[in-house]
């Protein structure tokens, strides 16, 4: 039974190529949509990576907001990128992924202080995941945001310059 | 206790530095989790299983740092950061630093 076996021995990777195109490119544009969405929401609190505040500024309350997330490519871009090694080059499925990540992790941390009116010192620190099946740690990353989330008295308005 | 990421604590001063203090832990993965993660990776997304079991761990070595930081009369930790790294298959590490500070 050769044919069973070569048909499986290339099927499958074939079969799993196809999902991760069909299933992938649909979870990636669901996220995507759903990143734009909440960061429209959060338009009105900036996260900036200054430490410093306008001095004009009276700070209520401050307190550090983290934000995390671990996200991984699908197996066909893991397929492309493979090819891409070969040749060189900026490798583009890659940077949807880190891109994904990135923005995700910097709305949950918002998310974590709603009621903040901005993030000052944001940092995004990003490491990859290694697998305990011992495949290549490439492909899955967590990105971690985190800043100091400032709300602001009410009381006095800031001057207008 | 507060915590900033910031070298002061907005609208408090400052009245004693007490140093370094630090926080951590090593975790590994649980193996079904890391089974349905392998799964997971083949139509990509987030791997629920992995944020939840880093964030727990994120929170057990800033609950260290914190502990460690009252031991020494603190009330609060400034310029908290946070470094995570492999140490082995499966296995991270997670650091959570900062000084700690007595504010007013």
């Amino acid at each position: 039974m050769h044919w069973l076996e070569l048909s499986l021995q290339i099927g499958l990777p074939i079969a799993l190529i196809a999902l991760g195109l069909f299933a992938g490119s649909y979870t990636e544009r669901a996220h995507y949509a759903r990143i734009r969405e909440r960061e429209r929401r959060f338009l009105g609190t900036p996260a900036i990576s200054s430490k410093h505040l306008d001095p004009d500024m009276r700070v209520g309350e401050a307190e550090m907001a983290t934000g995390s997330v671990v996200i991984s490519i699908d197996y066909f871009k893991r397929f492309v990128s493979a090819f891409r090694m070969l040749f060189g080059g900026e490798v583009h499925s890659y940077s949807s992924l880190i891109d994904r990540a990135r923005r995700e992790a910097i709305l949950r941390m918002k998310e974590s202080h709603p009621d903040a009116d901005l993030f000052i010192n944001t940092r995004l620190e990003t490491s990859t995941i290694s697998n305990a099946a011992g495949q290549s740690a490439v492909g899955t990353i967590e990105v971690l945001a985190y800043g100091t989330a400032i709300k602001l008295e009410r009381a006095r308005q800031p001057s207008t310059r | 206790m507060i915590l900033t990421n910031i070298d002061s604590v907005p609208g408090r001063t400052i009245v004693r530095h007490y140093g370094l203090v630090q926080g951590s832990t090593i975790r590994a993965k649980h193996v079904g989790k890391d089974f349905v993660a392998g799964l997971k990776n083949i139509v990509g997304g987030e791997l629920t299983a992995y944020t939840e079991l880093l964030q727990e761990s994120r929170a057990e070595a800033t609950n260290r740092m914190i502990a460690q930081a009252r031991e020494l009369g603190a009330n609060a930790v400034i310029n908290v950061r946070f470094t995570t790294s492999s140490v082995a298959q499966g296995a991270s590490e997670i650091l959570s630093y900062g000084t700690a500070v007595l504010v007013e």
